[in-house]
């Protein structure tokens, strides 16, 4: 019952912050670009949500999600740079005295969008832009079967721990430096732009913002939601089960690899649900987006807000990403220190890095232990039990031996 | 009786050292059954490859009516095919409660989609307090695991063995950490389950496998060294010599 | 046939004609040089250039140039060089005579015949040269331009050498030009044939000329060395095969879309083009109609549409044609440079395999201070490229304080070491040591740290990339033959992979930290029971470990770009290095090493023009790897590896 509380507290707060950013805009109290910047960090906190699902729950820890997060911006991506450039393609043949034959219109977008690689025609994998329906299709399917293949492969061979963090980490480089050749068929390292224009939309980015934060926020409210159900219920209790004891787990007669496959594959979907989300708002994708570290962010974030609670990842996502994008944006007064004069563009990530040290070391819990400790429902009381095992490191304690 | 389980000429080897040593053994459908024997005897060992943590080199394991080879199935499969194992040390869910540790173990459709569609029913939480006033922790169901005191640990995981429903029962070393009338519950309960399937207790304590009273084998160096009932081994030459005579 | 006549001549005129000054002969033959033509002149050029006068090469340079002239007054031959008002004088024998005015002197003006007759002997003239460095331009310079006329002076000067080196390489250079430019095709063959399988690039710049075809179109076979006959659409596309009918004039240019929507838009009057309504015109089909139409009515030039082009394509053959007439010349360069091609391949294996393993013993340093940390202390540590790094960073500091590069090298080796060593340790005592036997805790934390370093470094170094430069004695590469080549850098970096195995294993086998070392990470209760103090080893183990990754830095420095990033760009290669090769055994992580290594250079040999392809394709084939063998290439068996 308290997880039904803990949803309806988390719905209000987020109804009402929508009301209030949208009230905001409307009267120009919140500029546009803050209205996007709120809108994507909602969509990296539903990131952070399945990451606290397969981290903080089910004990894996992913290196390699935020290649999905980008994949399904890339797939959405794809149809608007296609129907976006056909727009212009065919308005500019229209002014050209002949009406345009599909020809001349297939040639003309291919040349647009790949003139910048040096090619002209389009790459079989551009064969559903045309279709938003197909695409949207690919958004869910193609990082869904990724994850549904590397899952199947990683896990059958029971990868587990640092060894099955490294190979995801390894997942997502392979990923990056094969979007990063030009004969990928997206662009290379150019990547995909212009993607805040939406096609046959003539509204303006003000509200087109607005549109999209308030997506964000409803796609937000879904995944939270339906998470916690999951978490909740016996679902929720056989993966916590494995992250604290999966041998055990197994002779339960759970088929631990086929759990952990799920897992992987329904967060890959969601992380891909939300980046179809972010890119249109980030109006550009390109290969770095698939770095290595961008998904150890998305963990950074998950600890710093505090795992195994879906309010703490995405308390920790919005604080982490608002905090950073605040600092890394200039916006920071600098310290000056008579000697030297501490600049936060330079010295954000450095503080980012040793406070995430600390969280570590200090504050396992992250933020959510502050809510916990104030809601009086910090860790049980033990009336003098001695204490059991710690959280998660029983798997960890497996893949040392 | 037809028997249950039947492990024959089962051998297996680790880094040279020979753990099972062609090890033959049957045990019937509803029947108790004590394993006793030194460090190092293999029994832990025969307990892996019965419940599929170990594939043996050689050898043979079949369980059932329809003698269903053990050696191909995974852990979860040859759990859920009926057999239940219940480790030295308590290993329950610790973060989880003691409600939440039962229901994951009652006997219910195991593949994610259905426990992702499984909703709680009144005759679920009817079985889970059953079983838990069967093991006297009917007051402590909403306690999370963890709080849970050794002994107490240990009748949750016998608990949640229950749970199971399993036709085989794998029980190590019940009886270690608790005290004397826990153990005479735990005799009571073990011969109790032992009238309706087949349970296997591995014991290093001599005087609670006399309380069992049941048919006893001795394994030695990963081999069968005799069989029969407690009196009829300890008389045995060579159990004396290897087992008994060494204290 | 008349060039080796004249050959012939030189060389019989030869000995005769030696003991002669270049003034004598000129004096003698007067009458030659003042009206000389190509018939005539030869004899005269060639006792010039066998004189062994030590004029003899300006003199003819001179005349060549026309700066040789009759003094009118004598009718001696003299040396003129333009000057401001007139010439400055000197005779045959070099000395200064004085100034002249043009009036003064008849300048010789040989026409272009002789002057090429000149050269060709000035070319066999320097081949002869005494002074041996000359002799070595002179070949080094037909070399790099083989050209038909070189190959008689070469010819010639042969008989004449002395120095063995000069002579091999003048008899090489003179089959090459043969093989090349003979007359006789017979001589070729033997030529090309006498070479065999040889390595050399020059042998297979010779050769490949003489196979260079020519794509051509014709009605019917045409005449000359036909290479093969092409199918279009399998050999070549259709496309290409137009292209080569347009550009034999055989057909047609192709209709653009663009030009076809100009035609039209030309040509459009009230609404209608070509007998098509304007609003009909989205589709090619109908332009094409439209255009035909306007074709038929001579309204604009004549071209093939795409079906008209296919037609034309079937109408024709197509061939590769070999610009070398000879038939029995291009079939025995073929085979040569087939035979040349497997050898090639085969050293070029070799290579692969040196490139390999020299990339192997990169990945082995940068990752065996990672399975120290990783394998013997199961602590997985993010930060380890930042430490490579660090270590880099350490050489580059101190070469801006040692000039001397050998000496800074050497400095910076161990500098490194106690730096980074340090590094590890307070990174042990304040993080790590909290962190024991949480491994996932531990990778985050260290990552942060890995963060922040990398961006402590940003701010101290900039973005750009600072240079670590080597000692010149590591400059260059040890080369067996064309194809067969490492460099010295590389070979340093393998010696010193080796003695970091050698010292490694040393460490473990025959010290008493060893020891501890094994007995901690066996049993850690047992060790400390036994007076080994767990903390201590823990942290000479993982400052070890970090010191390593900082003389990886140095070593990887030196042939790598320094910058912040230089140690995340190994630290996933690291990784898998452990991983692949088995936790927990310095010889898993020498297997992993190799076998990453290996694999990635052949990877990008199979890929040659895409090496992020190639990472791909490698981190591929681990994933998959690592179902065959989940804990690795060498993993611990037993029942210990079973849980």
């Amino acid at each position: 019952m308290r997880n039904q509380k803990s949803r309806l507290i988390f719905v209000l707060v987020l109804a009402l912050f929508t009301i209030l950013v949208t009230i905001g805009a409307q009267n120009g109290l919140v500029s546009t670009s803050f209205v996007k910047t709120l809108g994507k960090t909602l969509c990296l906190c539903i990131a952070a949500l399945a990451m606290d699902l397969i981290w903080g729950y089910a004990g894996i820890l992913s290196l390699g999600h935020m290649a999905f997060f980008a994949l399904g911006g890339y797939m959405i991506g794809m149809w608007l740079m296609y129907a976006r450039t056909e727009e212009i393609v065919v308005a500019s043949l229209a002014n050209a005295g002949l009406p345009a034959t599909p020809e001349e219109i297939s040639q003309g977008i291919a040349s647009q969008i790949f003139g910048v690689v040096g090619a002209s025609d389009l790459p079989m994998i551009w064969g559903f832009a045309h279709s938003l329906p197909l695409q949207l299709m690919l958004v869910v399917l193609l990082p869904g079967l990724l994850a549904l293949a590397f899952g199947w492969l990683a896990f059958r061979a029971r990868v587990t721990g640092v060894y099955l963090s490294i190979l995801t980490q390894a997942m997502t480089l392979a990923l990056a430096l094969y979007l990063f050749q030009n004969d990928s068929g997206l662009r290379g390292n150019n990547g995909l732009s212009g993607l805040q224009n939406l096609p046959g939309v003539t509204a303006g980015q003000q509200e087109v913002s607005l549109w999209f934060f308030w997506a964000a926020a409803a796609a937000l409210c879904i995944t939270y939601i339906g998470l916690s159900a999951i978490v909740s219920g016996k679902f929720g209790s056989v993966i916590r089960a494995i992250r604290d004891d999966e041998a055990r787990v197994r002779f339960l007669g759970y088929s631990v690899e086929a759990y952990k496959l799920f897992v992987f594959t329904l967060t890959s979907v969601i992380v891909a649900l939300a980046g179809a989300l972010y890119y249109p708002q980030a109006g550009i994708i390109n290969p770095a987006e698939l770095a290595p570290i961008a998904s150890i962010y998305l963990a950074v974030w998950v600890a710093i807000g505090g795992r195994g609670k879906l309010y703490g990842a995405v308390i920790g996502a919005a604080v982490v990403s608002l905090l950073s994008s605040w600092f890394t944006g200039g916006r920071a007064p600098s310290i000056p220190l008579g000697f030297a004069t501490i600049d936060w563009v330079n010295w954000w990530q450095v503080l980012l890095g040793l406070s995430f040290v600390c969280v570590t070391l200090f504050a396992p819990k992250g933020i959510s232990g502050i809510f916990d400790w104030v809601a009086g429902a910090a860790s049980p009381d033990r009336k003098g039990a001695p204490l059991g095992r710690d959280d998660g490191s029983l798997q960890e304690q497996e893949a040392l031996k | 009786m037809s028997a249950l389980l039947e492990v024959s000429g089962v051998s297996v080897s680790f880094d040279g050292f020979r753990a099972i040593n062609n090890l033959t053994f049957s045990i019937g459908t509803a029947e108790l059954r004590a394993i006793i024997g030194p460090n190092g005897a293999g029994k832990s060992t025969f307990m892996d490859i019965v419940t599929g943590k170990t594939k043996p080199d050689s050898g043979a394991v079949t369980f059932g009516e329809k003698s269903t080879s053990l050696l191909k199935l995974s852990e979860a499969q040859i759990a859920r095919v009926g057999i239940g194992r219940k480790f030295q040390r308590p290993t329950v869910f610790e973060d989880q409660t003691v409600a939440e540790n039962l229901i994951l173990a009652l006997k219910a459709a195991r593949s994610p989609w259905k426990v992702l569609a499984w909703r709680i029913k009144s005759i679920d939480l009817e079985k889970v307090q059953r079983l838990a006033v069967q093991v006297g922790l009917a007051d402590h169901l909403p306690r999370k695991a963890g709080e849970l005191s050794h002994g107490q640990k240990q009748w949750l995981e016998i608990a949640m063995l229950l749970a199971q429903e399993p036709r085989l029962l794998l029980v190590d070393e019940p009886a270690a950490g608790m005290t004397l009338a826990e153990r005479e519950r735990t005799t009571e309960l073990l011969t109790q389950i032992a009238q309706t399937r087949a349970v296997v207790v591995v014991e290093h304590d001599m005087d609670f496998v006399r309380r069992l009273n049941c048919r006893v084998t001795v394994l030695h160096e990963g081999a069968v060294l005799a069989e029969g009932s407690l009196e009829h081994v300890t008389k045995n030459q060579d159990v004396i010599d290897v087992y008994l005579g060494r204290g | 046939m008349r060039t080796l006549l004249i050959c012939l001549f030189a060389l019989l005129s030869v000995t005769p004609l030696r003991a002669q000054t270049v003034a004598e002969i000129l004096s003698a033959n007067a009458g030659l040089i003042e009206k000389s033509s190509r018939q005539t002149i030869a004899p005269v050029i060639d006792a010039l250039a066998a004189s062994g006068d030590p004029m003899a090469a300006e003199v003819l340079a001179a005349w060549q140039e026309k700066a040789l002239a009759i003094r009118k007054g004598d009718g001696a031959f003299v040396l003129l060089k333009t000057t401001s008002d007139g010439y400055e004088v000197r005779d045959l024998t070099g000395a200064t005579l004085g100034t002249a005015t043009k009036t003064d002197v008849t300048e010789l003006k040989p026409n272009a015949g002789v002057r090429a007759m000149i050269a060709t002997a000035l070319v066999q003239f320097t081949l002869s040269d005494p002074d041996i460095s000359k002799r070595q331009a002179a070949l080094d310079s037909i070399a790099k331009d083989p050209k038909p006329e070189a190959l008689l002076p070469l010819r010639a000067a042969i008989k004449l050498e002395k120095a063995p080196t000069i002579l091999a390489q003048k008899q090489r250079l003179e089959q090459l030009l043969t093989l090349r430019f003979d007359a006789d095709p017979a001589a070729r063959v033997a030529a090309i044939t006498g070479f065999g399988a040889d390595l050399g690039l020059d042998l297979r710049a010779a050769l490949n000329p003489l196979v260079v075809t020519k794509r051509l179109a014709a009605s019917s076979p045409p005449d000359g060395n036909i290479a093969r006959a092409l199918q279009p659409g399998r050999d070549l596309s259709q496309t290409e095969a137009y292209d080569l009918l347009v550009a034999a004039g055989l057909a047609l240019p192709r209709l653009t879309i663009e030009a076809e929507r100009a035609a039209l838009l030309a040509n459009l009057t009230d609404g209608m083009v070509g007998g098509v309504a304007l609003a009909d015109l989205a589709s090619q089909a109908a332009r094409d109609r439209a255009y035909t139409a306007l074709e038929a009515e001579g309204r604009v030039p004549q071209a093939m549409t795409d079906a008209e082009a296919k037609a034309a394509v079937n109408d024709f053959q197509f061939y590769d044609v070999y610009v070398e007439p000879d038939a029995a010349v291009t079939s025995a360069a073929s085979a040569a440079l087939t035979s040349i091609g497997y050898r090639v391949d085969f050293m070029q294996a070799a290579d692969l395999a040196l490139d390999g393993l020299s990339l192997a013993s990169i990945y082995f340093l940068a990752a065996i201070g990672l399975a120290i940390t990783f394998g013997v202390m199961g602590v997985i540590n993010m930060a380890h490229g930042e430490f490579i790094t660090l270590g880099a960073y350490t050489g580059y500091v101190v070469q801006q304080w040692v000039p001397n590069y050998t000496a800074s090298i050497l400095i910076a080796l161990p500098l490194a070491f106690a730096v980074t060593f340090a590094a590890g340790v307070a990174m042990e005592r304040l993080v790590i040591r909290h962190l024991y036997k949480r491994p996932l805790e531990t990778l985050l934390a260290t990552f942060g740290i890995s963060i922040a370093l990398q961006q402590i470094f940003k701010n101290i170094f900039g973005t750009q990339a600072r240079p670590l430069t080597s000692p010149a004695w590591l400059d260059g590469a040890l080369s067996f033959n064309d194809v067969v080549s490492i460099s010295y850098i590389r070979i340093a970096i393998f010696v010193l992979a080796l003695v970091f195995l050698g010292f490694f294993l040393w460490l473990m086998k025959r010290t008493r930290l060893g020891l501890e070392v094994r007995a901690v990470t066996q049993n850690p209760g047992m060790a400390a029971s036994m007076g080994i103090n767990p903390d201590r080893i823990n942290m000479l183990t993982f400052g070890l470990g970090s010191g390593i990754a900082g003389i990886a830095g140095v070593a990887i420095g030196l042939f790598a770009k320094v910058t912040s990033e230089l140690g995340t760009d190994y630290i996933v290669q690291s990784f898998m290095t452990v991983v692949v090769g088995g936790v927990g055994n310095i010889w898993g992580t020498l297997a992993g090493a190799t076998m990453i290594g290996g694999l990635q250079k052949m990877i990008e040999f199979l890929n040659p023009s895409n090496t992020l392809a190639a990472q791909t394709y490698m981190i591929l084939f681990i994933i998959l790897f690592i179902q065959f063998r989940p804990r690795g290439i060498i993993a611990l068996r037993g029942r210990a590896a079973g849980d």
